[in-house]
């Protein structure tokens, strides 16, 4: 008998993944490729798919959370040359869900991205992946081949009118290549450096051509959606948000991986699928959306919700769903620590705040860390990040100013200890 | 070193995935191409690859020192990418770092004395529910990577090593 990899019973992006069924056939076994026969064998009109996509209220999963029907609708329609771009490039801390997509269930994706090209008139596509994941790009390249050998790519797919070329791009180590403008300059062969916007990519994007980036969350929604209808997957998750998420769960769980839950599930829920706090210790704090969404004390977070607007209300954001748990253990200074050389290490160096503030914010957590604090550094950061934030070309400024902001209000006591006695707080640290 | 035949087939089949006229779409391929042959990527090389795809050889450069796992400098025979950012950390990232260090006897961006290895602190891989995560030579992904599993790592490339050599 199969196992099947456990990611939740409200699972129906996961469901039935065993790790090995991948391949083409074990796709259609599943009812795999079904949405595109119904779309070209009955003829549905780009604009009737379009109209179930706005109709599933699913929104985009790779941190924005943009509306995708609305997104694929700012698609001039008449332009000659449109390209559909997968944002595989899978970068932000804790979050792990594309990459398990990809390399569990890859025609989805495939299949996703041929029914988005369809709806915006896109006569070929990239699939951009994340550097770091090699063995999933290989993959992709073999799932690829099989798509175009059983004819759902190429010209004149299933004997339609409607034909499109799909390729995948292996990215080679930038995390801000994850950021869509930078993700388009780094596919056009240069450095993975952000565009001003507008115009945005619906206008200009690869090439100077009209563009549309979606996740690969996102895209692998796509089949079911036009399969059950959108009134189907919306029902799985509230009114302006339809659908399940995949939760990436790290940091201090008994069980880390990836759970898929209907938007609204109770964090405590998601904890206890993850099997608890590691060790039975008492939970500390969680980042809920991925390291560039604002940090939550415990007592908020075990009464929040998970979907877009609960987290909003309690000061953070669903970004990616990647939740990192910290237990009562955790030195938030080192916590903190961790992300600010990241963000520094991670700048493209374009914008002087983010370049420069990046800098200035691990130099002085670094000193804090080490025990040379100096009073006045809280206040200091703080000021910094504020002035990061909104005087950047790309949002990584505000990811990189969000975490410091939330970790100095919620635990500013554990700060001020550790700048007076040069020491932490907590007995053990990460 | 100029680039094998067989590089520039494997060149070649990345640029038929970009538009004609695109090829420079094609840079990162090429480059993790040559990389994965050499090693690294000498001044020799870069131009080699400017040439080939028609760019001008600082436009090979800049896409070359932007992204970091392109190395401009010779590097051990196996490059060992630890992830360190947090979720690794609160999940034994740091347990890995000090063991491989002690164990190779060299710290961050240090190759050992025979070549074989050298050590880099990397950031979140996308496989954090595998901590603690590290790269082999950008390629191989290596999870969970407990004391026991790094020396038994350390093992499998040291024999792939004196295999390959012995079939050179
Ligand atoms: C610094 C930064 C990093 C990002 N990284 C990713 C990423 O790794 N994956 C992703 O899908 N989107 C990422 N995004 C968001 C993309 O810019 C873009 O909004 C998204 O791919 C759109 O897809 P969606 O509408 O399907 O969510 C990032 C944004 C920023 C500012
Ligand atoms: S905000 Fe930072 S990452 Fe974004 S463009 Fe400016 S310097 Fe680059
Ligand atoms: S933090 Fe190490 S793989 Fe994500």
């Amino acid at each position: 008998m199969r196992t099947f990899l456990d990611f939740g019973s409200d699972a129906v992006l996961l469901a039935g993944l065993t790790g090995d069924n991948w391949r083409l056939k074990d796709y259609v076994a599943r009812g795999g490729y079904e949405a595109l026969k119904k779309i070209l064998n009955e003829h549905i009109a780009p604009e009737e798919v379009l109209a179930e996509i706005k109709l599933s209220a699913l929104r985009g999963r790779g941190g924005a959370g943009f509306p995708t029907g609305m997104k694929w609708s700012f698609m001039p329609p008449n332009a000659p040359e449109k390209y559909v771009v997968c944002n595989a490039d899978e970068g932000e801390p804790g979050t792990f869900k594309d990459r398990d997509i990809l390399r569990f269930n890859p025609h989805a994706v495939i299949e996703g991205m041929i029914i988005a090209a369809y709806v915006m008139g896109c006569a070929r596509g990239y699939n951009y992946i994340h550097g770091e994941i090699w063995e999933v790009y290989e993959r992709c390249e073999e799932a690829l081949d099989e798509a175009r050998a059983a004819g759902f790519i190429g010209s004149h797919i299933m004997g339609s009118g409607f034909s499109f070329e799909l390729f995948n791009h292996h990215g080679f180590g930038a995390y801000i290549c994850g950021e869509e403008t930078a993700l388009l300059e780094s596919l056009e062969g240069k450095k993975g450096q952000s565009r001003y916007k507008p115009p945005f990519p619906a206008n200009v994007g690869l090439y100077g051509k009209p563009t549309t980036v979606n996740n690969v969350e996102t895209l692998a929604c796509v089949p079911l959606i036009v399969k059950n209808g959108g009134q189907w997957f919306q029902n799985l998750g509230q009114p302006n948000a339809g659908g399940t998420k995949i939760f990436s769960v790290s940091g201090d769980v008994e069980r880390p991986g990836n759970y898929e839950l209907r938007l609204g599930t109770p964090f405590a829920t998601l904890l206890e699928m993850a099997g608890g706090v590691r060790g039975g210790r008492r939970l500390k704090a969680v980042i809920p959306g991925g390291s560039s969404s604002p940090v939550l004390p415990a007592a908020i977070m075990m009464e929040t919700h998970l979907d877009y607007n609960s987290i909003a209300k309690a000061g953070s954001m669903l970004g990616s769903g990647a939740v990192i748990v910290m237990d009562e253990t955790r030195c938030m200074v080192r916590c903190l620590q961790r992300l600010s050389e990241f963000y520094h290490e991670e700048s493209c160096g374009q914008c002087t705040p983010c370049r420069e503030g990046t800098g200035w914010l691990a130099r002085i957590m670094h000193r804090i860390e080490h025990g040379e604090g100096r009073p006045g550094d809280i206040e200091m950061l703080d000021r910094i990040a504020h002035d990061i934030m909104g005087r950047t070309i790309c949002a990584m400024g505000d990811a990189a100013a969000l975490p410091v902001r939330s970790f100095i209000k919620h635990f500013h006591d554990e700060f001020e200890y550790h700048i007076k006695h040069r020491r932490c707080q907590v007995a053990d640290h990460v | 070193m100029p680039l094998s035949a067989a590089t520039r087939q494997k060149i070649d089949k990345a640029i038929a995935k970009y538009p004609a006229g695109r090829q420079q779409s094609a840079v990162m391929a090429a480059l993790t191409i040559a990389q994965t042959e050499h090693g690294w990527l000498s001044s020799e090389t870069l131009r080699e690859v400017a040439e080939y795809l028609n760019m001008p050889p600082v436009a090979v450069y800049e896409v070359a020192s932007f992204y970091s796992m392109y190395h401009l400098k010779p590097m051990g025979r196996y490059v060992l990418t630890l992830c360190t950012n947090l979720p690794c950390a609160l999940q034994g990232s740091d347990v890995a770092a000090r063991y491989l260090q002690e164990t190779l006897k060299i710290g961050w961006k240090e190759t050992t004395p025979d070549g074989m290895f050298t050590l880099l602190q990397g950031e979140c891989m996308g496989a954090c529910q595998e901590a603690p995560v590290l790269l082999a030579n950008h390629q191989r992904m290596c999870c969970k990577m407990t004391p026991p599993q790094i020396d038994a790592l350390l093992v499998q490339l040291r024999a792939e090593a004196s295999q390959e050599e012995r079939h050179e």
